[in-house]
């Protein structure tokens, strides 16, 4: 049964492995080239395992000593876990012991594959939600440790690498797309953030993006609510 | 900083990205006890939050400077032909992935 979960958990996850392969590396290498040994790197890798507010956090750590200030940061950067949380309550509320882990390892990735995948009959669904979930954690901190040791030795050229991660969002937002006959709130997630964008910025979009999609999505609730069906299929790996 | 100071300002990064993660289990511990408008953005949120994880992953591709943005389409649109064709999401992200790398390695340098 486990390993019948983690079979079917496995493949999901290739294309994270490949990410954070770029990620994890470069994180570990940066922190080291700023003074941060490998402890620091696997401690803040085990404790925040958040891939952007990480690289975010060697700012904070290389300037003025201010925790309040990187606490408001990381509530900023890292806001739209409070979508994945909300869109997860439901599929989340049967996991027993293994909840906390799953919400303490909720990040993008993990979100994206466990949202929108549908293990097959016989697999049990929390089996597979922690696999997805210690797997990319798994991937992240020892990637992260890697580079800490060893990106100086590191030749392969990496770049372009990170794609795959954005790669493997549009291919589950393609899936979602095709499994719904009307396309609302996709359309809604895509404009509302390019506008924000466009109008807030690289550095400043998220929140104003988030407050947009939640609003649009509550004004066109009529609409959005004739046009959902199950969740579920939306991801399939093979 | 000493490293009193780097442990607090890892600790507040961790407190800030958990309190993220967390908040919205312990608002509505009993998912069946939520609110109707909270269980309705639970539904519909997975289908806009992908279309702003897209547009995040792409947010410093500039359209105004070279390359104007040209490797990030193409590999964006191969991906989609890829996989409205073959539907095999491993190969479209692979595939995409390492005509990515392709352009901005050796195209557009």
């Amino acid at each position: 049964m486990i390993s019948k979960a983690f079979k079917t958990a496995f493949p999901y996850t290739i294309p994270i492995m490949t990410g954070y392969m770029f990620l994890g590396v470069a994180y570990g290498f940066l922190m080291n080239a700023k003074g941060f040994g490998i402890g620091w790197t696997l401690l803040a890798s085990l404790t925040v395992f958040a891939g952007s507010m990480q690289f975010a956090g060697v700012a904070l750590l290389t300037s003025l000593y201010h925790p309040l200030y990187a606490l408001l940061l990381t509530l900023m950067i890292n806001a739209r876990h409070l979508f994945y949380g909300v869109a997860m309550l439901g599929k989340y509320a049967c996991t027993g012991r293994m909840k906390a882990f799953l919400i303490f390892g909720l990040v993008d990735e993990t979100f994206s594959i466990n949202c929108s995948a549908e293990p097959p009959e016989g697999v049990s669904r929390r089996l597979f939600y922690f696999f997805v979930t210690l797997l990319n954690y798994i991937y992240w901190v020892s990637y992260s440790v890697i580079g800490a040791a060893a990106g100086q030795f590191i030749r392969f050229d990496t770049k372009g690498l990170e794609f795959v991660l954005t790669a493997l969002f549009v291919v589950i937002f393609l899936n979602q797309w095709r499994e719904q006959e009307k396309h609302t709130a996709a359309v809604i997630g895509v404009v509302s953030s390019v506008l924000c964008l466009m109008i807030f910025g690289q550095d400043h979009f998220i929140i104003p993006a988030m407050v947009l999609i939640a609003a649009a999505l509550i004004v066109f609730k009529k609409r959005i609510g004739a046009e959902q069906r199950n969740g579920g299929h939306a991801y399939d790996a093979d | 900083m000493t490293q009193t100071e780097i442990l607090i300002t890892i600790a507040m990064m961790s407190l800030g990205t958990m309190v993220t993660r967390f908040l919205p289990f312990l608002c509505f511990p009993d998912n069946t006890k939520a609110p109707a408008l909270v269980l309705y953005l639970g539904k519909a949120l997975p289908y806009s939050v992908m279309g702003f994880l897209v547009v995040y992953c792409l947010k410093g591709v500039s359209v105004t400077a070279y390359p104007f943005a040209a490797p990030e389409a193409a590999a964006v649109a191969c991906v989609a032909c890829l996989h409205l064709w073959l539907k095999k999401p491993l190969i479209s992200i692979g595939a995409g992935t390492v005509i990515y790398m392709t352009l901005v390695q050796l195209v557009f340098v």
